[in-house]
């Protein structure tokens, strides 16, 4: 048991759990409905995963600095519909740029949320509930209700979405696939290696702390709204190029969606624990059960939003009353087993001392 | 208050607070508007003004306490859908009206305990469980009507949500002027009042001091609940008809006109008559603008900006007097070392 509990954190055990119910859930609705477990089901999951998982890891690390960011649903919808319009005005503008510009769009949005929260102390729910109305109506003012269509985007974004990187036998494996996994890899990396990702811990978990060791706290908070920025950009431009239509509702409720994959995933909404990985697992189980209800005959698939929020409900609630007694049995056993180190030491040392 | 103070000065230090700056600030509104409409300001405007956004206003008020409280509660709107559905939604099993409304108040009274159990009983923070039951009441409203509009209410119905009862005075208004007599009685006369503050300004210091923390949250979250769904069955009636995106968006207006009250997000402090300036405002505000042609997109982001900068001014205004503040001392202790070394 004790070299069990050694190997494993309390992390990762939640984890395995939201694999385990992934893998039910799909089970599940195998047997329910037909066809389920068809390679065509699985591109289209995998696709609608993508752009929610981007987001998602976004608003990761802004929750792990015990803040939020409610405002990711219109950045996405807005991004989506300049760098479309961009692209329907002048079809000769290169790929790079277009993804480039999307990032930059989406990380200036961040950049106004991070300067309010960061250095103007107003609370992240605040600011961003705001932005949330004040970047949409941008988009209602930028679009003049218009949409920008298909037909005027040149071609290599319309093949984008059934672009492959490799397939094996008819499981396609997308090129936005391909994007999120880099972005999960990259972030993931960042959050266990680099300074900044185990600052941005730091800080969600205790902020007086952070401030005390000397940490820029206003700076790192900032820049964590300025990634998730420039991730929802990235999404923004993933979202067009999956529908290329895009209207004035663009995106609309994908804030929600990425915050209660997040909380899925285990980050903690007080900051300062959650992982890119969980956030992933969290984005692909809340996008299944999703996509799964609108074709399950059985009920009506207007469950999916009233099933969304009681899933957040049951994560935060899991998390805290479930993870809280692991972390108390784990750090109680560390305990148990740093003293019977030192008891052995001890033990070791004590010939030496008769002598 | 000193009694050597004459009233002039009395009048100048209440107008130098943040109501009096929110007063200042709904004149000028005021006179743009009637520069724009010139019977603007004539009674029957005003009083429309409050009756086109009535149940928002209602609902503003608990909202006070809830954040006076340092909590929040996001709910609120799904909730005023939830409940306006509900009622919708049994009447067109055919339930009548009158059993429809009591179980739409029900719902509202559950809902509220349902969010007070995870915040006060279990302990998560109010912003997480309210969240998720935005999204998770709307769920709901959405699975009793689905895609459905329900109307043809009876005539009775209709006309208590459209016409006037007692003299120009239609019952949502009635029942607002009702709220807010209770709101202030409540809140600057009772001793629940007091808990309110002082579990906002430290709800350490509130334990310590045998406050009964929890209950106190209890009873605001329910509160809460029941009068969002009250205000969703005045809504309903007013509208005459239903749907499952009722009130969808409301908690922005909401906590605006909450916060740009000068209560502060953080607890502790705020009134109900700068709410009540602050609801003034924002339906003034929104008017004018509609006056002006500005539409409603427009207007959401508008408010949306408001509700930044109502937290933003007082924060900066703060951190200016704190380092005029500073500079102040640091002056004062630099000429008294020019002294010391001069006596020296």
């Amino acid at each position: 048991m004790n070299a069990l509990m050694r190997r494993f954190r309390p992390e990762q055990i939640r984890e395995l759990v939201l694999v385990v119910l992934i893998i039910m859930v799909i089970i599940f609705f195998a047997t329910q409905i037909e066809n389920y477990l068809s390679p065509r089901f699985f591109n289209r999951i995998s696709t609608s995963v993508a752009i929610i998982a981007v987001v998602a890891v976004g608003q990761t690390l802004v929750v792990l600095t015990r803040n939020i960011d409610l405002s990711v649903g219109s950045i996405v919808g807005f991004t989506a519909y300049f760098v479309g319009q961009q692209l329907a005005d002048n079809n000769e503008i290169a790929p790079l740029a277009v993804v480039l510009m999307a990032i930059g769009v989406g990380a200036a949005m961040g950049a106004f949320n991070g300067v309010l929260v960061a250095y103007g102390r107003v609370p992240a729910i605040i600011v961003t509930l705001g932005t949330l109305a004040l970047f949409r109506t941008m988009l209602v003012e930028y679009s003049d209700a218009q949409t920008v269509i298909t037909s005027s985007l040149p071609a290599w974004i319309i093949d984008l979405p059934r672009a492959n990187i490799f397939s094996i036998d008819k499981l396609d494996f997308r090129l936005l696939v391909g994007i999120m996994v880099a972005v999960v890899i990259i972030f993931q990396l960042m959050l266990s290696y680099l300074p900044y990702g185990r600052r941005l811990y730091a800080i969600g978990s205790n902020p007086d702390a952070a401030k005390v060791a000397g940490f820029p706290s206003q700076r790192i908070v900032f820049f964590a709204f300025v990634l998730c920025g420039a991730l929802s950009g990235l999404a923004g431009f993933m979202f067009l190029a999956r529908f290329g239509n895009i209207t004035v509702v663009a995106g609309l409720g994908i804030e929600l969606k990425s915050v209660a994959a997040a909380v899925v995933g285990g980050a903690n909404i007080n900051g300062g624990a959650g992982t890119i990985i969980g956030t992933l697992l969290g984005a692909i189980l809340i996008d299944v059960i999703d996509n799964s209800l609108i074709r399950w005959a059985e009920i009506s698939q207007f469950w999916r939003e009233a099933l969304l929020g009681l899933m957040i409900l049951l994560a935060v609630a899991a998390d805290f009353v479930i993870m809280n007694r692991l972390r108390d049995l784990w750090a109680r056993s560390e305990l148990q087993m740093t003293q019977q180190d030192v008891e052995e030491t001890q033990t070791q040392e004590e010939p030496g001392h008769v002598a | 208050m000193s009694h050597d103070k004459n009233f002039l000065s009395v009048v100048w230090d209440k107008l130098k607070s943040w109501e009096g700056f929110l007063l200042l600030v709904l004149i000028l509104i005021i006179i743009g508007n009637t520069s724009l409409a010139p019977n603007y300001l004539s009674i029957g405007n005003q009083m429309n003004l409050f009756i086109l956004s009535i149940e928002k206003i209602i609902v503003a008020l608990i909202m006070a306490f809830i954040i006076i409280n340092a909590e929040i509660d996001l709910s609120v709107s799904s909730m005023m859908g939830l409940s306006a559905c509900t009622l919708a939604w049994l009447y067109s099993q055919g339930a009548p009206i009158p059993v429809a409304l009591l179980a739409g108040l029900l719902i509202g009274v559950l809902g509220g305990a349902f969010n007070a159990f995870w915040i006060a009983k279990v302990g998560l923070p109010s912003l997480v469980v309210t969240l998720a039951m935005l999204i998770g009441f709307r769920g709901f409203a959405r699975v009793l009507l689905e895609d459905k509009s329900i109307g043809d209410f009876p005539v009775w119905f209709d006309t208590l949500g459209q016409q006037p009862l007692v003299g120009p005075f239609p019952l949502a208004l009635l029942l607002f002027f009702l709220f807010v007599i209770a709101a202030i009685l409540l809140l600057e006369y009772s001793g629940f009042g007091r808990y309110v503050y002082v579990i906002g300004n430290s709800r350490e210091v509130a334990e310590y001091s045998g406050v009964k923390v929890n209950r106190v949250k209890t009873i605001l979250f329910i509160a809460s609940g029941t009068v969002a769904a009250l205000a969703g069955l005045l809504f309903a009636a007013r509208l005459g008809a239903v749907r499952g995106d009722l009130a969808l968006g409301f908690e922005l207006d909401i906590i605006t006109m909450v916060l740009l009250g000068g209560v502060s997000i953080f607890g502790g402090s705020g009134s109900i008559y700068g709410v009540l300036l602050s609801i003034m405002i924002v339906l003034n505000l929104r008017n004018g603008m509609s006056l002006a042609n500005i539409t409603g997109h427009v207007q959401t982001g508008v408010i949306g900006m408001l509700l930044i900068l109502s937290v933003l001014v007082p924060n900066m205004t703060q951190t200016v007097r704190a380092y005029l503040d500073r500079r102040r001392l640091a002056e004062a202790s630099s000429k008294n070392n020019e002294q010391l070394s001069v006596n020296n």
